[in-house]
């Protein structure tokens, strides 16, 4: 029974998301689209919770729907912007064409990986989540290895998303003083 | 009646172990419909505890008109906004015009999902918690949909196609991503002295330690009151519809019971932050002086007084965000900002650091986490108090309204003001 409601849940939020991503892509409306997209995340981060990823699920709300989409709407509707055909990067024919191609590429990629199995070495032991989750907690999970084995990797991120912000602060500088 | 079932109905069954399926799920039922009716009700009546307070501060009646001592005028604004005309402006976004006020909403009252209101039940069917959803997240789940009531107040200054509208929805979304930052800051020491994100470790630490985290964090305390303030756009912070510049902001163009549901929504994310405040810093249902409710689960008389602590405790917070509004002016927009990103979120950064530092050197020490554990981080909190609102504010926000400036300082100051802006500064400023 509890195998039941998992299966159903894992395929009414993976066609929650399917559905909201090609809402997203088709709507013309920039506020819609956005907000079909806030959707998407909230599908995603209800499969990442039913995979007890409980903490990535709740980092997805809080920082692509709670944050990153609330710029986006600002973004938009400050800028009121025109017709959707002006904006596009994908024009005419072609253009069309090989966004297409990229697309079914994709999706033949994802085809493939789920009929191909994993080298034995990257295979997780079965209860090795629930173990950790048992043993850490929902955030030392993933505490214990980002500041622990993955602490160099971490902070030269962190010193990344630094050099994006002075980077964007110095474009946004310029193009306001000429 | 199956041997096996007769069987478990005859067994004694530990008051302590988590229930069955059946138990849990009638109580889970039962908690649902009780809390929503609860909460609606507050709700409803906190719109009258608004007025009458109000009145009282301003030595006036407030409304006493429908029921005994105008008991009746929530019912009576309910049934008003009901039968009022909805109207629909010609170019508005219809779908999202429709769908703003329920976001706005929704959120307030999905955070009542994990906030405990009582100690856990020790039930002839097993431990049943006070709590509609216990989640191993349950802080960060209060901190993610928290930030989602924006959404409501965004769409409907957008979907109404009237520039006050759009002008208070924009402003309310700067506002409240800024003050986000500085709420999600200023609840790490919290995580930090708790060493647990459930909202009912939380509690059960602020018990273990005799102390609650109102004294044991009381800077924490303050940096996330300022915030819950903004985020729930009450005065002094209520930018987004500052009535004298915009109209009414963001609900400028709704009607009827559309218009009502902004302001429940208002009072609902007033309740749900009350009751964040009093878990997080007061304790929650923890009962003070008494050690009888800290033992796992408990007998129903205790859950039921634990209840009545968190309600007065969450009711004691809704009063005080009624006597913040009347009692300070309005923020100008340019120093709402400025406190948001400029002061808050430097103090709750360093404030991180060091409550990290202390907890890290008692640690070492190989302190117990008792009361003088607890003792000590009051003793840290208070030297940071002083230091915050005495040495680092000099009587600049703190205490504006007599600021501690010397007439020639204030005249030079005015003079710079005055050249920079090229307005008359009236002398009440």
């Amino acid at each position: 029974m509890p195998n039941f409601f998992y299966q159903f849940n894992f395929y009414l939020f993976g066609l929650i998301a399917i559905a909201s991503a090609l809402l997203f892509v088709t709507r013309k409306s920039p506020v819609a689209a956005a907000l079909w997209l806030v959707n998407v995340m909230f599908a995603l981060a209800a499969l990442y919770v039913m995979l007890d990823a409980h903490f990535v699920g709740v980092v997805q709300i809080i920082v692509y729907a709670g944050a990153i989409m609330v710029v986006f709407l600002f973004v938009v509707m400050l800028l009121n912007l025109g017709d959707p055909k002006e904006i596009s990067d994908v024009s005419g024919k072609w253009g069309r064409l090989a966004a297409g191609l990229v697309g079914l590429a994709l999706i033949a990629q994802i085809m493939t990986l789920a009929r191909s199995s994993a080298p034995p070495s990257l295979v997780q032991p079965p209860d090795r989540v629930a173990d950790d989750l048992k043993a850490l907690n929902a955030l030392g999970t993933i505490a214990k290895p980002l500041f622990g084995e993955y602490l160099l990797a971490f902070e030269v991120t962190s010193l990344l998303l630094l050099v994006a912000i002075v980077g964007a602060v110095v474009l946004g500088r310029r193009r306001a003083a000429s | 009646m199956s041997p096996s079932l007769s069987l478990a109905l005859l067994q004694v069954v530990d008051r302590q172990a988590p229930a069955e399926f059946w138990p849990w799920f009638v109580a889970t039922l039962v908690k649902l419909v009780a809390l929503f009716t609860i909460y609606m009700i507050v709700v409803a009546y906190t719109t009258l505890a608004e007025r009458k307070v109000s009145a009282w501060m301003q030595d006036r009646y407030g409304p006493n008109r429908v029921g005994p001592r105008g008991l009746f005028q929530p019912l009576a604004d309910g049934l008003k906004n009901i039968m009022k005309e909805e109207t629909l402006p010609p170019y508005a976004n219809k779908v999202l015009f429709m769908l703003a006020p329920a976001m706005a909403f929704i959120p307030a009252m999905i955070l009542w999902a994990v906030i405990p209101f009582a100690a856990p039940w020790a039930s002839p069917w097993g431990r049943i918690e006070m709590q509609l959803a216990p989640l191993p997240i349950g802080l960060l789940f209060v901190i993610a949909f928290s930030s989602l009531g924006v959404y409501g107040i965004v769409l409907a200054g957008w979907s109404s196609n009237n520039k006050y509208a759009l002008l208070g929805g924009l402003r309310s979304s700067a506002q409240m991503v800024s003050y986000e930052i500085s709420m999600g800051m200023s609840l790490i020491p919290v995580l930090l002295v708790a060493g647990n994100v459930t909202l009912n470790e939380i509690v059960n630490q602020q018990a273990s330690l005799h102390l609650w985290n109102v004294l044991t964090l009381g800077v924490g305390f303050f940096l996330y009151t300022v915030s819950a303030f903004a985020e729930t756009n009450r005065l002094p912070f209520d930018l987004p519809e500052a009535e004298s510049e915009l109209i009414t902001g963001y609900h400028t163009e709704y009607s009827a019971m559309k218009f009502s549901l902004f302001f429940i929504a208002e009072y609902a994310n007033m309740l749900t932050q009350s009751a964040m405040i009093a878990t997080l810093f007061f304790g929650g249902w923890d009962i003070p002086f008494m050690r009888a409710d800290n033992v796992g689960a408990v007998s129903f008389p205790l859950v039921l007084l634990s209840f009545a602590i968190m309600f007065a405790k969450t009711l004691f917070f809704l009063f005080f965000f009624i006597w913040i509004r009347w009692t300070l002016p309005r923020f100008r927009y340019d120093q709402l900002m400025s406190i948001g990103w400029k002061v808050l979120l430097p103090i709750a950064l360093a404030y991180i650091v060091i409550v990290a530092g202390t907890l890290l050197a008692l640690d070492a020490a190989g302190l117990k986490r008792d009361f003088v554990y607890g003792a000590i981080l009051f003793a840290v909190n208070a030297v940071l108090a002083v230091v915050m609102f005495r040495i680092l504010d000099r009587g600049r926000i703190v205490s504006p309204a007599y600021g501690r400036l010397d007439p020639q300082e204030l005249a030079r100051l005015r003079s710079v003001s005055r050249a920079r802006t090229h307005l008359t500064v009236s002398a009440g400023d």
